[in-house]
């Protein structure tokens, strides 16, 4: 019989084991699966963040360039560069045939007439000399560099070729070769050609989008948090405001775009593309989202507060005015700064809207075709070339960089800023 | 033009809010009692001078190309001329007197273009005048009040009052928005496809539409086997169930962990890490399944001989499911703790062990808001869509194989939708009466979710 009880008891201290166990494995299994995910971008991405450049030395020819004695800045600017350059990558192998010097001239970028080019324009004495000249290399070459191309393929499932790698790898023992920090990322828009594609169309294109996005859920969010936490009756119109916004909260994003594609670009015949539409969706997603944490912040408030303005004498709108909703600033503030970080990586309703189109170029105002950094992902991602996988993990790197400055200065926000009251 | 008559009328109020002040101090010092603080004068004047002007000046910006397009093509009433063509010559006109016109210029359409622009400039300078003159009527009624010492902070509150109260409509607007953009296509849709062969269809073929000849009349006999969702439906909820299995039990658990057993220091540190799961945009776990784990998964079932599609649903729903994860395991972990303590303390009180407790007498206590949470989760797994565009197929199969892929509603509206649209399409209908499901179907999850989570609240407040 005792015997028998202290079995039970140990039945149940191992069940209790048991359960506390798959607690454990449940969190340590969510947590493995944030640091696979994080390694993993990072391992992808972080090589995108230096870029490899051919150091090509260049005859400045002035015969080839058509360039007469004494040439002035606009003669330069207009010379006939693609000859002094095709020269130069040519005269890398002295024995090339016609084949093999089409293929030097291919392993760098399509760009590399203009880098020459500039390289003149900034040092017009040149003309005459040879100088050696960085040239950004081909974006293959440069995973080969990076050791993430797999060399050991049969050429012919390559787009490089061995006699490709065979120049590249006597450069790279001549120390032609040189890898530095990628400035061009930053400063670059969206290129078909990996070794040129930056992010700074689809940054801007983001930039843009949330600023619309801010200037119109803020306030209105505000307003209207203001009203259903002061002054709204409690009636069935109100209940179904309610309804409305937390319905609204959860409503896929998708619906979103579709609201925007049926109504703002079939409708009202906003521009396509554009960052202004974008953030206009954007802006009713997160005014729910902006609505419930002003709500919040504004509830918090203690009603000693209001009832010792209203004691004063301040009329109910100076009490909101004067009193609680500046007290609930830090609250809202911090709350929209969550709901700008959610719209700034939404894909779908802005690929909807058509934000998803080729853009090369920065744009100037919301009005211009952008791109944004997670469209700008979901475009490289769906990109066959290798050099773009590198780049999709440096963007996505980007990315989370700004949502987690963002939250961290929300949490500053509500931290520092925030009354406890007690 | 706009943009200065805008700044110059923002400007306008600004300025009248100081003269409506400065009049305030004026009928002070002539030791009249104000009926109010100074500045609502200012912000009385302020208003009446600008918001006037301002409703005008949108009315005008909303109406002013719809006018303009009627008198321009009045001309060519009578022609016999389709919408469609007459929209054409407008856009010529417009195009021609921007001077970007490239085709053929014809007399008639160098008339209208000439006629455009006079009646713009007409447009525009009535504008002004009209503008100016509400200005000026309006400020000088709302000096004569300020003049007359009425009263000002009643108006001026009942204004803001009004704004708020406009700002609290946007919520509705918005749904109402949503309703109305979806609602017009899908009865378009539902017109040349019958309901039953889009609910009870087993076909789904978009692309097939394309194929149309835009001069041929629709004839919806060639659709009858074109737009069958059921695959589309079938392949949603097949997806999210594989979402929904890992996260269930791994958010569960964790919740349960974090609000039972976890130290302040290990719950201080684990759940803000978990939420960061929450907080990572889709379209990164849509690269992420699409890279990573669709090639392992493929590899994994090619060593053990099996034939994993590169795109199949598992690897989607997976990584659906750890996106999940946060949102379950955080509303759990609020569910719990809100169960009160003397519940607990009776339980460990008839000698029950920690895990007996939970399972025997927390867990029921908590059901309702773990199936609320896991409700919402549901809801957002069926409309999440980048994971699934980029991890998942994009042809609709019917199956319910794990390893084989699907597509879902979410992914065909992006398949169908990206690039350029023709609305009036059979195909371009199709997206938005599927939106239209997966909004209906999302909206009843959320009610059903949101009553529970709240029904439950109470009970314990």
């Amino acid at each position: 019989m005792n015997k028998n009880k202290e079995q039970l008891l140990n039945k149940r201290y191992k069940a209790e084991q048991r359960f506390r166990l798959y607690g454990q494995s449940a969190i340590f299994m969510a947590l493995l699966f944030l640091t696979i995910f994080i390694f993993k971008i990072f391992s992808t991405g972080y090589s995108a963040f230096q870029k490899t450049w051919l150091i090509v030395p260049v005859t400045f020819d002035a015969e080839l360039m058509m360039l007469e004695q004494n040439p002035s800045k606009e003669d330069i600017q207009d010379a006939d560069y693609y000859d002094i350059a095709l020269k130069s990558m040519a005269d890398l192998d002295p024995n090339a045939n016609e084949d093999q010097e089409n293929e030097l001239k291919r392993m760098v970028s399509y760009f590399f007439e203009k880098e020459i080019k500039n390289e003149l324009l900034n040092d017009p004495s040149l003309i005459g000399k040879t100088k050696e000249v960085y040239l950004t290399a081909s974006d293959d070459l440069d995973q080969v560099f990076k050791g993430n191309y797999p060399r050991d393929l049969p050429e012919d499932q390559r787009r490089v070729s061995d006699y490709q790698l065979k120049i590249f790898d006597q450069l790279v023992a001549n120390g032609k070769v040189e890898s530095k920090f990628n400035i061009s990322f930053f400063t670059n828009a969206d290129s078909r050609e990996a070794e040129l594609a930056g992010i700074a169309s689809s940054f801007m294109g983001s930039i843009f989008s949330i600023l619309v996005c801010l200037m119109i859920a803020f306030p209105v969010a505000v307003l209207a948090a203001i009203y259903l936490e002061e002054f709204a009756p409690k009636n069935r119109f109100t209940d179904f405001i309610e309804v409305n916004i937390n319905n609204l909260a959860a409503v896929p994003s998708i619906v979103f775009g579709l609201l925007g594609l049926g109504v703002l670009l079939a409708i009202f015949q906003l521009p396509r593309s554009t960052p202004l539409v974008g953030g206009i969706t954007l802006s009713l997603m997160t005014l729910p989202t902006i609505i419930i944490a002003a709500r919040a912040s504004l509830k918090a408030v203690p009603p000693s507060i209001r009832e010792a303005a209203l004691a004063m004498g301040a009329s109910r709108m100076q009490t909101t005015m004067h009193h609680t909703v500046p007290l609930s600033m830090p609250g809202t503030l911090s709350g929209t700064i969550i709901g700008l970080a959610q719209a700034l990586g939404e894909t779908a309703p802005l690929i909807l809207i058509g934000m998803v189109a080729f853009v090369n170029t920065i744009p100037g105002s919301p009005m211009d075709p952008a791109a944004s950094l997670p469209v700008q992902i979901y475009i490289w991602a769906e990109s066959a070339e290798r050099g773009f996988v590198e780049k999709v993990s440096a963007c996505i790197m980007v990315l989370l960089a700004f949502l987690i400055t963002m939250n961290l200065f929300a949490q500053i926000i509500r931290h520092k800023f925030e009354k406890k009251w007690s | 033009m706009n943009l200065i008559l805008f700044t110059f009328i923002v400007l306008l109020g600004f300025t009248s809010y100081y003269f409506g002040r400065k009049k305030a101090y004026t009928i002070q010092s002539t030791k009249k009692r104000l009926t109010a603080l100074p500045q609502f004068y200012g912000y009385y004047l302020a208003i009446w001078c600008a918001i006037p002007a301002f409703i005008i000046f949108s009315l005008w910006a909303i109406f002013e190309p719809t006018i303009v397009k009627l008198l321009v093509l009045n001309d060519y009433s009578n022609q016999g001329y389709l919408d469609d063509e007459l929209n054409l010559i407008y856009e010529k006109t417009k195009a021609l007197s921007r001077g970007q016109f490239t085709g053929e210029i014809t007399p008639f359409i160098e008339a209208s273009a000439e006629k455009y622009l006079s009646l713009r400039s007409i447009a525009q300078s009535s504008k002004v005048v009209i503008v100016l003159s509400i200005i000026i009527a309006s400020v000088a009624y709302a000096y004569k009040r300020i003049s007359s010492n009425s009263r000002t902070r009643e108006p001026v509150e009942k204004f803001l009052n009004a704004v708020l109260f406009t700002a609290s409509l946007a919520a509705i607007l918005t749904t109402v928005g949503i309703v109305f953009s979806l609602i017009f296509q899908t009865i378009d849709f539902f017109k040349v496809i019958p309901l039953f062969d889009f609910v009870f269809g087993t076909h789904w073929y978009p692309a097939k539409a394309f194929v149309r000849d835009s001069s041929e009349a629709l004839d919806p006999t060639m659709y009858s086997d074109t737009f069958g969702a059921v695959p589309i439906f079938a392949g949603t909820f097949f997806i999210a169930f594989i979402a929904m299995c890992v996260a269930i039990p791994i958010g569960l658990m964790s919740g349960i962990y974090l609000a039972e057993y976890a130290s302040t220091k290990v719950r201080q540190y684990a759940k803000p890490l978990i939420e960061i799961l929450a907080g990572i945009p889709t379209v990164v776990y849509g690269f992420f399944a699409a890279l990573t784990v669709g090639p392992f998964l493929k590899e994994l079932g090619t060593s053990m001989g099996l034939e994993v599609s590169a795109e199949s649903a598992l690897a989607a729903g997976g990584v659906m499911g750890i996106m999940i994860i946060p949102f379950i395991s955080s509303l759990s972990d609020d569910v719990i703790t809100s169960v009160p303590q003397s519940l607990r303390d009776g339980s460990y009180a008839m000698g029950a062990t920690k895990s007996e407790t939970i399972k025997r007498v927390i867990f029921p206590a908590a059901l309702p808001g773990i199936v609320g949470s896991i409700l919402l989760g549901v809801s957002r797994a069926i409309g999440e869509t980048m994971i699934v565009v980029m991890a998942s197929g994009l042809a609709a199969n019917l199956t319910l194989n794990p390893l084989e892929s699907t597509s879902t509603i979410t992914a065909q509206i992006v398949v169908i939708l990206i690039g350029d649209q023709a609305f009036g399409d059979p195909k371009t209908q199709a997206a938005f009466a599927l939106g239209m499901s997966l909004f209906l179907v999302t909206l009843c999850l959320n009610i059903v979710a949101l009553r529970v989570v709240k029904k439950y609240r109470e009970k314990y407040e």
